[in-house]
């Protein structure tokens, strides 16, 4: 019945299906489907630059005008992955700026972007208006200036915890005088900043919507800043200390009054440097806070943090240190009755643990927030029965990620593995998608997640398991698994190369110290020559003795279209 | 050890006290004391830190080298000095990026003011474990000064008696009229060249300039911004009665 529609009828109605997995399934229905799918496409999700190329994404999607990159696997956030290991965006948006794409928003994730893909891109897309860029590296603010300078119509800049190079230029003095359009701009991840230019760059955006600033944004220019921009509905402080000036308690003052004045913000985060005594300038807008992002304020005390969070009752999505304590974890939960993420992280990694949350705070959060739905944990402990107690209360866990600091830890009342715990998470949460684990673990949570994770995409495992099987449950089990990351657990070539088809199922797989064999990787290179099996050995190559038998330090393989990737570095072989 | 007995020891406790147990050297651990007829040990002329172990009213608890566990955080003469190498430290561990981790292990670096010194010298508050480890470092720094404590006098009247001649007589009624319990957590810093005593004080999140040594150590980090050593001639209000001297009877 739809075949007698015109095309036009149902690309209007495609356009109704904005999520990239139903527009794929849209895609697959048939071929009429799949043509105008393909036409009037305009935004495609790429979880990994190397599973296709550059040519194909445009020959497949000419229209395509909003384009998001991942490239590193993730554990590369935590430093598994070595430099130069690849990722570069450089041969995408040369591909692009040759076939004339009008490509309009570009977002990455883990990729090397260079001065020079920052240069071509800024001057080959005359409607470029939203580049967000998170967790990248390999450039400088040279770059950020030809993309100040040259995108006329640039809406969003937004830089997330990216390592960029600064160099002496004011990169943001070179918005011209006639950039009017920003709505969205966060450089919270520099270190400098030119001020005078960033107040006149604001004062000239009354369409900014979200403003992130650095630490090198002193509490004055805060005030000045929010005087110009009272319709901020996302707001990144910088710095939030005063000095001992007599100018001190003026600045206080106005800035109170200020905030005041600024009745949109919902978001609020940064306090990248603060003073805890500055902190009640800023209450009279955590009551309309929907999400509140701490996680950087290392001075702020759990008393402070406590008191402060008493007045945010409409929080949804909360990030915050573990010196919140578990006493603060309570009043959050008496307090935040909305709260559906919340994020934990250490303030001390390293350190005694005096300042930390354990078990106890976390089922205070499940009793007091049953619509909590999105966790990550860092913690000195875990008890069976707290995670039970969790599973219990939250049934709507869609991402579940626990750290416990000591990686192996047992339940420290019972001493028994955290199997039973995680079981019940997994049991009760139906549509768990993402889950990482910690603790003490056997095989037995394993086959707890193969039984009852059946909406599982992403795994995460550490200092986990005992045997093959405990791999070989997740692999059969899950039948929506996507991404799979492994490190320093029991699993090798049997479970590797039980199934090798499956991996074709999976965006990727990672293994790092465990037992997997190169006789094993190079087995499952040969019979699947759509995936590319890398292996990551940072030895001197001539040290590395090529024998089937040797365990392999980290292995990253990734299903692919377009076979072996020409960039790899003399680190990374790609087994064949 | 609570806050409260910190500061103060019963008198019972003093006698119990084995001063030969708790008796400072200048030797480093391990090296051989050589004790003089008076029965006051000598050792190679350095710093008093490496050699002080003392225990008050706790577990004999020996920590030279090792890292101390969690409740040396009150004990102001504490062990070794923190060491990251020191515990295990696994790769990648725990996942959290490197912007966070940043954050996590800024150090805490302070400015130390000398009232008199033409310039300030900034320390990492995390590199210590203790404020006798500070102290150290501080001595360490401004070369001029020693660390003057009233916790084993026995040393410190020596030090006196050779340097400026008071006789060990007085010294020993001195003794027996102190009360040990108000200094135990006194620290001071003296230029023996021309016998200037410092007081060091601190300035906290507050503003306010305090004594350094009320508070526990980990608090004490928290909260100090800067530190200076101040004359203690001027810190008048702020530093500790100094003990009365007694009369000199030799």
């Amino acid at each position: 019945m739809m075949n007698y529609f015109p095309d036009e009828v149902l690309e209007h109605v495609f356009d109704f299906v904005t999520s990239h997995r139903d527009r794929n399934a849209v895609s697959l229905v048939c071929k009429l489907w799949y043509r105008v799918d393909r036409f009037s496409r305009q935004r495609v999700f790429i979880g990994n630059c190397y599973a296709i190329s550059p040519e194909r994404l445009i020959a497949r999607f000419p229209g395509v005008k909003a384009l998001t990159l991942k490239g590193k696997p993730h554990f590369a956030d935590f430093n598994l992955v070595p430099q130069d290991w690849g990722g570069y965006v450089q041969p995408w948006i040369e591909a692009l700026a040759r076939s004339r794409i009008g490509l309009e928003e570009l977002r990455l994730k883990r990729m090397v972007v260079s001065d020079e893909s920052l240069d071509v891109l800024s001057r080959s897309f005359t409607n470029f208006k939203s580049l967000v860029l998170v967790s990248c590296e390999g450039f400088t603010t040279d770059g950020l200036a030809a993309i100040a300078a040259n995108c006329r119509f640039l809406r969003e800049l937004d830089l997330q915890e990216n390592e960029i190079e600064e160099k002496k230029n004011h990169w943001l003095g070179c918005f011209p005088d006639s950039c009017m359009s920003l709505v969205s701009l966060n450089f919270a991840c520099l270190k400098e900043i030119n001020l005078a230019a960033l107040e006149r760059l604001v004062a000239r955006n009354p369409n900014l919507r979200s403003l992130k600033l650095n630490r090198a944004v002193p509490l004055e220019v805060l005030q000045r800043i929010l005087m110009r921009a009272p319709q901020l509905v996302d707001l990144g402080t910088g710095s939030f200390v005063l000095d001992h000036d007599s100018d001190d308690s003026e600045t206080y003052r106005k800035l109170r009054a200020t905030i005041l004045k600024c009745r949109s913000i919902r978001h609020l985060s940064g306090f990248l440097e603060v003073a805890p005594r500055c902190l009640p300038a800023i209450y009279p807008i955590c009551l309309y806070l929907t999400y509140l992002n701490l996680s950087y304020a290392a001075g702020i005390h759990g008393s402070e943090l406590i008191k402060l969070i008493r007045h945010c009752g409409k929080l949804q999505r909360l990030w915050i240190l573990d010196c919140i304590g578990d006493k603060g974890l309570e009043v959050v939960a008496s307090t935040c009755k909305d709260l559906q993420e919340l994020r934990v992280f250490p303030s001390d990694p390293f350190g005694a643990g005096h300042d930390a949350v354990t078990e106890t705070g976390l089922v205070a959060i499940s009793s007091g927030c049953p619509k909590l739905n999105s966790l990550l944990y860092f913690c000195q402990q875990m008890t069976n029965a707290a995670l039970i107690a969790v599973a219990k209360n939250c049934p709507n866990f869609i991402r579940f990620r626990l750290c416990i600091l000591d990686p192996t830890k047992p339940d420290p009342v019972t001493m028994q593995p955290l199997d039973e715990g995680f079981g019940a998470i997994v049991q009760s949460s139906k549509r768990l998608r993402r889950l990482s684990l910690s603790g003490l673990l056997t095989d037995r949570v394993f086959l707890y997640i193969g039984m009852y994770a059946e909406q599982l995409e992403m795994l995460s495992i550490a200092f986990a398991g005992e045997s093959d099987k405990g791999m070989l449950y997740v692999l059969n089990g899950c039948k929506k698994l996507r991404k799979l990351e492994i490190r320093d657990s029991p699993f090798g070539d049997s479970a590797l190369l039980r199934d090798v088809g499956k991996y074709e199922t999976m965006r990727s797989l990672w293994m790092s110290s465990c037992e997997v064999t190169l006789g094993g990787c190079k087995t499952l290179a040969e019979k699947m020559p759509r995936l590319n099996v890398e292996i990551i050995n940072e030895n001197d190559q001539m040290e590395f003795v090529h024998e089937d038998s040797q365990k392999v330090e980290k292995m990253y393989l990734y299903r692919t279209l377009v076979g072996p990737r020409k960039d790899a570095p003399e680190f990374v072989w790609t087994l064949e | 050890m609570s806050p409260e007995n910190r500061n103060y020891l019963p008198e019972s406790d003093v006698i119990g006290l084995n001063l030969k147990e708790t008796e400072l050297t200048l030797g480093l651990p391990g090296e051989t004391r050589v004790t003089t007829d008076t029965g006051v040990k000598l050792g190679t002329k350095r710093g008093f830190s490496e050699t002080i172990n003392l225990n008050l009213g706790r577990s004999n608890v020996k920590c030279h080298d090792k890292v101390c566990d969690d409740e040396s955080e009150n004990d102001v003469l504490g062990g070794a000095t923190k060491s990251l190498t020191e515990k295990a430290q696994l790769v990648g561990w725990p996942p959290v990026r490197a912007s966070r981790k940043n954050v996590m292990k800024s150090g805490k670096f302070i400015k130390v003011a000398v009232d008199g010194a033409p310039y300030l010298r900034k320390v990492d508050l995390e590199m210590y474990n203790s404020y006798q480890q500070l102290l150290s470092a501080l001595e360490d720094m401004f070369s001029c000064l020693t660390i003057r404590t009233y916790l084993n006098p026995c040393f410190y009247f020596l030090f006196l008696h050779h340097n400026y001649r008071i006789s060990m007589l007085s010294m020993y009624n001195f003794v027996c009229n102190f009360d040990i319990g108000n200094y135990l957590s006194e620290k001071k810093l003296m230029d023996p060249a021309n016998g200037v005593e410092y007081v060091a004080t601190y300035e906290d999140r507050d503003g306010d300039w305090m004594l350094v040594g009320d508070v526990p150590w980990k608090m004490f980090v928290e909260s100090c911004k800067r530190v200076r050593l101040m004359k203690s001639s001027e810190a008048i209000g702020l530093a500790p009665r100094t003990p009365q001297k007694c009369s000199n009877t030799a």
